[in-house]
């Protein structure tokens, strides 16, 4: 039985502005999906339905089994839920939030302080539990909102945009605490505006643009649906068309960029030494290599013909170029 | 474990935070406590002397007249203050993590009047530990001491109603807190503060319908005539009826937000 299961889901809000238009997806047990799209493309508005917050007004759902409209209980139950920027009260102590989320899943007494303690060690905020959550970084905030997420041991987890706003160091510790909560057999459903999250995290991406899913699968799979790896070369000293001849032993030589040569390579940064030195013993200077891979964006833009936002500026501490002299 | 025990543990659990919340928070604490104590001293040492009016009712001082007035002050402010709370709740989303939980949805609203309640009880106890250390008698003993407390915390709960209602129908709380003046414009029209029976018309025709002058009456009569009967059930059926009409309304203002998952 797969953990969740989509069908047609539609959210139609007043004035006719339809946020999600027919979503079909559905999440094994066990699995890591991520949804990426940008602001408004209707990934909250589905964490919201499949949360059992928001009615649909279309298509059926069904979380953990249940249906999210007629057993929304049920799903309730089977669920844990870290919602965008961690709607947590800053006057409230890290304890004290655990020990309420405990209270409304049912658990009392020692069963509920044992949980509450156990859980945050685990996020690193015992230290911190007795401090008013005011005084918590972002990253604490959402360690907090994830511990409290988990305090009835949700079958399914839904985090939705688990890490924006977030510096690189909190994000990985997010990343690394939701890998092995996935390794002890949570499924989990994540929203992210990030491509670099969905790739590291995700067993399976979502694209979503305007409420509709453009592609869906492996980040592997999709990401070579619109090409493969390929190198950029910047020319130094020597016969352009020589080089041409070179590379095209390679791979297939693409359309040149910016007066740098381009070609595929099917085996990616294995194949970047042997093109180097092709081109040295043939007396021809690089001036400057990169290996460009396809991204999710590269997808998103296939699909949408739309950057994600953001996209690029996430991606430019990822681009550092491969120097020949590196090779 | 139960639904009905679930619930209760949330509601109690609930109100517990909003307690705590409004003592960490001074904004939602200043008015109920210090306003009206404020305004107590200000009016019994002002206007002490009314007491010798012809109709003015038998008292022993002015103070055991104001103190009724004072409490239902204090229970509307917490109540309006129990507003402010809940829409700050529905702005930063926090009602939402109580929205996913397999919980009965009234209960989030039940928890908050829950701790209004509590703080109602709180300003009664208050209120009275002034009335007795400034002089004050208390004719109904101990049977009117603990009806006061009661009376005055279920008043909470009822005006607590219309602070969660307009904060469910807007989920802001600027609106809600936009309230505060209209409830000094309701205790003026009403006998907290002065004998209906001395207004000028049509304020004392207003004060005589308004559902608040029986409340104050109810309490009144425990501080300067005893246990009365009749007096206490005329403020019970004031409080069962703002607190059904209150009540009410908030659970249409729970509903309508769930159903357009604002």
């Amino acid at each position: 039985m797969p953990a969740i299961e989509v069908t047609g889901l539609e959210r139609e809000f007043e004035g006719e502005i339809r946020a999600v238009d027919g979503v079909d997806l559905e999440v094994a047990d066990g699995e890591i999906y991520a949804f990426l799209g940008p602001n408004g493309a209707g990934k909250t508005t589905t964490v919201r339905m499949l949360t059992t917050l928001l009615r649909p007004t279309g298509g059926t759902a069904r979380v953990a089994g249940h249906d999210v409209v007629d057993e929304a209980a049920e799903v309730r139950r089977s669920i844990g839920v870290a919602l965008q920027e961690a709607a947590l009260d800053p006057l409230m102590t890290g304890r004290e939030l655990i020990a309420l989320q405990a209270t409304l899943h049912g658990l009392i007494g020692g069963e509920a302080e044992r949980r509450g303690a156990e859980l945050l060690r685990r996020v690193g905020l015992a230290q911190a539990a007795d401090r008013r959550v005011g005084t918590y970084s972002g990253g604490m905030r959402r360690r907090l909102d994830l511990a409290s997420a988990l305090v009835h041991e949700p079958q399914v987890l839904f985090l939705d945009e688990p890490t924006t706003g977030l510096d690189p160091v909190s994000r990985k510790a997010i990343w690394e605490e939701v890998a092995a909560l996935n390794r002890e057999g949570t499924t989990v459903f994540l929203t992210t505006q990030y491509l670099e999250e969905a790739d590291q995290l995700a067993d399976r991406v979502g694209i979503i643009a305007k409420g509709r899913i453009v592609a869906e699968g492996t980040p592997a799979v999709l990401k070579a649906e619109v090409g493969r790896p390929h190198l950029e070369i910047g020319l130094g000293d020597g016969s352009a068309a020589q080089a041409e001849r070179i590379c095209e032993a390679f791979g297939r030589k693409l359309p040149e960029k910016d007066g740098k040569l381009l070609v595929e390579v099917d085996g990616g940064a294995s194949e970047v030494a042997k093109v180097v030195r092709a081109l040295d013993e043939a007396g021809i200077t690089v001036a400057s290599l990169d290996l460009v891979e396809p991204t999710l964006d590269d997808v998103f833009v296939a699909k949408t013909g739309e950057h994600l936002e953001g996209a690029e500026e996430e991606a430019a501490p990822e681009a550092e170029p491969v120097r020949a002299g590196d090779a | 474990m139960s639904r009905l025990l679930l619930n209760l543990r949330v509601i109690v659990a609930l109100g517990r935070r909003s307690v705590r919340q409004t003592f960490r928070r001074p904004q939602l604490f200043a008015p109920i406590l210090v306003f009206p104590t404020l305004l107590l001293a200000i009016q019994t040492g002002g206007a002490g002397s009314a007491v010798d009016l012809e109709g003015f009712p038998q008292v022993n001082g002015f103070l055991d007249f104001m103190l009724a007035g004072a409490m239902v002050q204090s229970c509307l402010l917490a109540g309006n203050s129990g507003g402010i709370a809940l829409a700050v709740d529905l702005e930063m989303g926090f009602t939402d993590r109580l929205f996913a939980a397999p919980i009965s949805r009234f209960a989030i609203v039940a928890g908050r009047l829950a701790g209004t309640a509590a703080f109602g009880a709180v300003t009664a106890v208050w209120f009275l530990a002034i009335g007795l250390i400034f002089g004050a008698t208390i004719e109904g003993g101990v049977p009117g001491t603990i009806l006061m407390i009661a009376l005055v915390a279920l008043s909470a709960t009822a005006f607590g109603g219309i602070g969660a209602a307009v904060a469910l129908y807007t989920g802001r709380a600027s609106v809600v807190q936009g309230l505060f003046p209209l409830v000094f414009v309701v205790l003026f029209l009403s006998d907290a503060f002065f004998p209906a029976n001395l207004m000028l018309e049509p304020a004392a025709t207003i004060a005589e319908y308004n559902p608040l002058s029986l409340i104050v009456d109810g309490l009144r009569e425990l501080v300067i005539g005893g246990v009365d009967a009749a007096a206490v059930a005329e403020a019970i059926g004031a409080i069962a009826l703002i607190g059904a009409i209150s009540i009410g309304l908030s659970a249409l203002a729970l509903r309508r937000r769930l159903r357009l998952g604002a």
